[in-house]
């Protein structure tokens, strides 16, 4: 015994007491899906590439978008945003700017000349792609990416469809378009224009091919039955929208008609003004509130001066007049006529009152179902008929490019899988983050940076593009707005709350870079209360 | 805020690290090579808002003083969740004596320091509210009145928890203690004339005093720093969360302490010299209410027999230190 007066203990480190005994819950770093990513119709996984936009490492962040989805420029122009309508932040004061950075990060691309390499390794396979549309590009780059041969066959002169012949260059400017398709055509993949397939099943012996993909998307303009006088000036949205990619731009008159309420209605109105009309007038059977046009499509329109006669329908046109009924809405929100009439002077009527697909290629191909005018696929995008997969308009969706583009990627996994003979299994999807989930007082209050807009007066005269793009200094902003719910971004909370230091950290500025310490983890919960994203939870001890 | 608040960064300088901001700008505590001057093992309540607050600020008093501190302690929580015999939590020299002598004994290590010239080593006094507002008051104020090189940290969870949970000088009105049981009229501790230790110190006109809690770490952290700039008496008082005491859940350790100040109830600013030079704004301003029904001390004014006229008693005080000492202004909050 060789110790000091009056001790009769060694001294020791209190390191000897694993206070982890007392535990009956732990905390375990969890990956949530974000509300983001769960909306977005392509599959995007937008919390993980804003996290690397915030560092900010754009080249890294648009790469993650490439993952996904092959066309961040145009995606930041046209795309709906349910990522947005979806965002957590809306909850504390405004939703992230998710497309604004991502127009930033594509634009960035096209600067910096960044491309995607193709497969180093072949897999022998020929995949036949009908249409040149977003979901058809999807398809091929998706494809041409895990190594398979891939030849689009498309009807029309370029590449596009109706990111091309649809939608007008004022939202969706055709450098940036062309840009990005080219950037897929560089990988190899083959496009064969004016190419009109008749026969499916015919192409695919001649061509060897061993798959097909069929985006050949929804591009007849419905026709509604309006009795008309022998001259009157009736035309299809499709069609004006179309042949603005033309030499001669379509001749629609002074006092332009557009009859239907659906995003192309609002499209042929903004474009009628561009092209010269004093008024462009949507007529509309019901109310704003039950419109299928997406609000800021409506009301960049407004602001253009587009004016909207709600609650009406054409019943008759004549050469420069139309016959108005008043209609209500009954107690099932259906219109219903009224028998009030009015007269409105118009040059032109155009009728926009939804989309068809030709779908006589599919004749007589054994197995094919098609109802209502779409094609019936199974949950792996393919048709009755082995091997002939199809997407986009003409499948049963919401018709939007996001939705054909995210099409593309899910039937290239699934073909992928088919060609090798495998089952398709999905990655398991996480639990939904909640905005509940989330510790909000430590975010910056930061509201959202807005756009600039062009001037109204150009808007109403030219093509150029009306929504302008974000410069780096507010799109690192923006992208810093990302809550980064349900995912750990290496803030270190957790790690600084611990009262027994026993969240241990790994590796510093690393998300995920901790661990819990069971040896000393009393499991009070503190870490699972105070971490901002909600990338923790608490789980009772086994016994 | 005293320091500069780092605007924006997504998480500003809201949380400990935050991996966007560069190494010298992140916090103490999100190092790696932190000191853990109070480290694992010890026998604290799950979330303990003292050893948390103690690990805070001495951590960033060993970087302050490049690891050259030494620290006494009262008798308490502190002391006895720390070092039961033979083990000891402590990763610094780190002495304990009396329940009521801490800033004496803290005095004469400063003193033996000065002596043989060991200019480099600084020296930290700690203890509860116990040690500090009751039992300790003495000690300290002649520490102050010397204006000994110390810094006296009092860890304020308002009461003697680590005996059972009794009444002390610091324990806030109508707040149910061992000794203050909600019963009678005035259930809970009766409304007195309170007792800021802070505004004593001040009252010696010290370099420095300042107020936290173990909400804000960067804010304990930035005090620690600023105190160690200054020789002679230095006083800080850290508001930290009792689980036990208060009947809070461990996991609201340091919501229940940050919804002390967004309610008003317990004021942070700095002070130099006697005189309060910086304070901490409301952020996001909430009713009392929100900061007592989390806690079971407080049980009895609400529910079947709720007791709104001392809740609005409570509410009182909250705008009375508003008023005070100037907690919400909307110029100099957080942008938003």
């Amino acid at each position: 015994m060789n110790k000091p007066f009056a001790l009769t203990l060694s001294v020791g480190s209190s390191l000897a007491n694993k206070t982890g005994s007392w535990r009956t819950e732990r905390a375990v770093y969890v990956h949530r899906l974000p509300p983001c990513a769960d909306a977005c119709p392509a599959g995007e996984n937008v919390q993980e590439w804003l996290y690397r936009a915030e560092e900010p490492t754009y080249e890294a962040a648009w790469r993650q978008i490439m993952a996904d989805n092959p066309f961040p420029a145009v995606m930041g122009r046209v795309c709906y945003r349910p990522c947005e309508t979806a965002c957590n932040r809306a909850q504390l004061d405004e939703a992230v700017g998710i497309t604004s950075v991502e127009r930033f990060l594509g634009d960035e691309a096209i600067k910096q000349r960044w491309a995607v390499a193709g497969s180093r390794s072949s897999s022998g396979k020929r995949v036949m792609v009908v249409g040149a549309g977003p979901c058809g590009l999807s398809a091929a780059y998706h494809l041409t990416r895990v190594g398979h041969q891939v030849t689009i066959l498309d009807s029309g002169p370029v590449a596009g469809g109706m990111m091309r012949f649809g939608i007008p260059k004022y939202r969706l400017p055709r450098d940036v378009l062309d840009a990005e398709i080219g950037r897929i055509l560089d990988m190899g993949v083959t496009i064969e224009h004016n190419h009109t397939v008749t026969d499916v099943l015919q192409t695919m012996r001649s061509g060897g091919f061993h798959a097909a993909f069929l985006s050949i998307g929804a591009q007849i303009g419905k026709r509604a039955y309006i009795p008309a006088g022998d001259s009157a000036h009736i035309l299809d949205a499709v069609s004006v929208l179309r042949s603005l990619e033309g030499q001669e731009p379509p001749k629609l008159g002074r006092r332009v008609v557009v009859y239907g309420g659906g995003n192309t209605a609002m499209d042929t109105a903004r474009t009628a003004k561009r092209l010269g009309a004093t008024d462009a007038i949507v007529v509309y059977r019901r109310t704003r509130d039950r419109m299928p046009a997406h609000d800021f499509e409506v009301e960049e329109a407004l602001e253009e001066g587009v004016t909207v006669k709600w609650l009406s329908t054409v019943t008759h046109a004549d050469i420069g007049t139309l016959q108005l009924e008043r209609m209500e809405l009954d107690e099932r929100g259906f219109p219903q006529p009224t028998g009030q009439f009015e007269e409105l002077h118009a040059d032109s009527l155009v009728l926009a009152v939804g989309q068809q697909a030709d779908l006589s290629l599919l004749d007589g191909i054994p197995g094919i179902e098609i109802e209502d005018n779409v094609v019936a696929v199974d949950a792996n995008m393919m048709t009755g008929f082995p091997g002939i997969f199809a997407g986009g308009d003409m499948v049963r969706a919401e018709r939007t490019v996001t939705v054909g583009v995210g099409h593309g990627k899910k039937a290239a996994g699934r073909i992928d899988a088919w060609l090798r003979g495998a089952d398709f299994t999905a990655p398991p999807r996480h639990e939904l983050a909640t905005f509940e989930q989330l510790n909000p007082w430590y975010y910056s209050d930061a509201a959202a940076t807005v756009r600039p807009q062009l001037d109204a007066v150009r808007r109403r005269s030219t093509f150029d593009e009306v929504i302008g793009g974000l410069d780096e200094t507010n799109a690192l902003f923006e992208a810093r707005r990302c809550l980064s719910c349900g995912n750990c971004f290496a803030c270190d909370n957790c790690y600084g709350v611990c009262p027994d230091n026993a969240v241990i950290k790994l590796e510093p500025g690393v998300a995920y870079g901790y661990a819990i310490d069971l040896d000393y983890c009393k499991g009070c919960g503190l870490c699972v209360a105070e971490c901002p994203c909600g990338a923790l939870e608490m789980v009772p001890e086994a016994n | 805020m005293p320091f500069q608040p780092i605007r924006f960064y997504q998480t500003g300088s809201f949380v400990a690290g935050n991996r966007l901001l560069a190494p010298e700008q992140r916090s103490v505590q999100s190092t790696m090579g932190r000191s853990n001057t109070l480290t694992s093992g010890h026998r604290a309540c799950q979330g303990c808002g003292e050893a948390l607050g103690a690990r805070y600020a001495l951590d960033a008093a060993m970087r302050a003083t490049n690891n050259r501190l030494i620290a006494a302690n009262a008798t308490g929580c502190l002391e006895v969740f720390s070092t039961p015999y033979p083990e000891s939590a402590w990763q610094l020299p780190w002495m304990h004596s009396l329940f009521g002598n801490a800033p004496a004994v803290a005095t004469g290590i400063a003193a033996a320091l000065r002596v043989k010239g060991r200019h480099d080593v600084r020296v930290v006094g700690q203890a509860g509210d116990g040690g500090t507002v009751d039992i300790g008051l003495g000690c300290l104020s002649g520490m102050f009145e010397r204006n000994d090189d110390v810094l006296f940290i009092c860890y304020d969870n308002e009461g003697y928890m680590n005996t059972g949970v009794q009444r002390s000088g610091a324990t806030p009105p109508a707040a149910r203690t061992a000794t203050t049981e909600a019963i009678g009229p005035e259930p809970g501790n009766r409304f007195g004339q309170g007792k800021s230790v802070p505004l004593i110190a001040m009252a010696h006109e010290i370099p420095y005093v300042a107020t936290a809690t173990v909400a804000d770490l960067r804010d304990i952290e930035y005090k620690v720093e600023r105190a160690m700039a200054f020789h002679g008496a230095r006083y800080l008082h850290i508001l930290v969360t009792c689980p036990l005491g208060w009947g809070c859940d461990s996991a609201d350790t340091i919501r229940v302490a940050r919804l002390a100040v967004e309610s008003g109830l317990f004021p942070v600013f700095e002070a130099e010299n006697g005189a309060i030079t910086a304070v901490t704004k409301i952020r996001h301003q909430v009713p009392v209410e929100d900061y007592l029904k989390l806690q079971k001390r407080y049980a009895h004014l609400f529910g079947r027999s709720a007791r709104p006229n001392i809740v609005a008693r409570i509410q009182a005080r909250a705008d009375h230190n508003i008023e005070r000492f100037g907690l919400l202004d909307r110029q100099t909050a957080e942008p938003g």
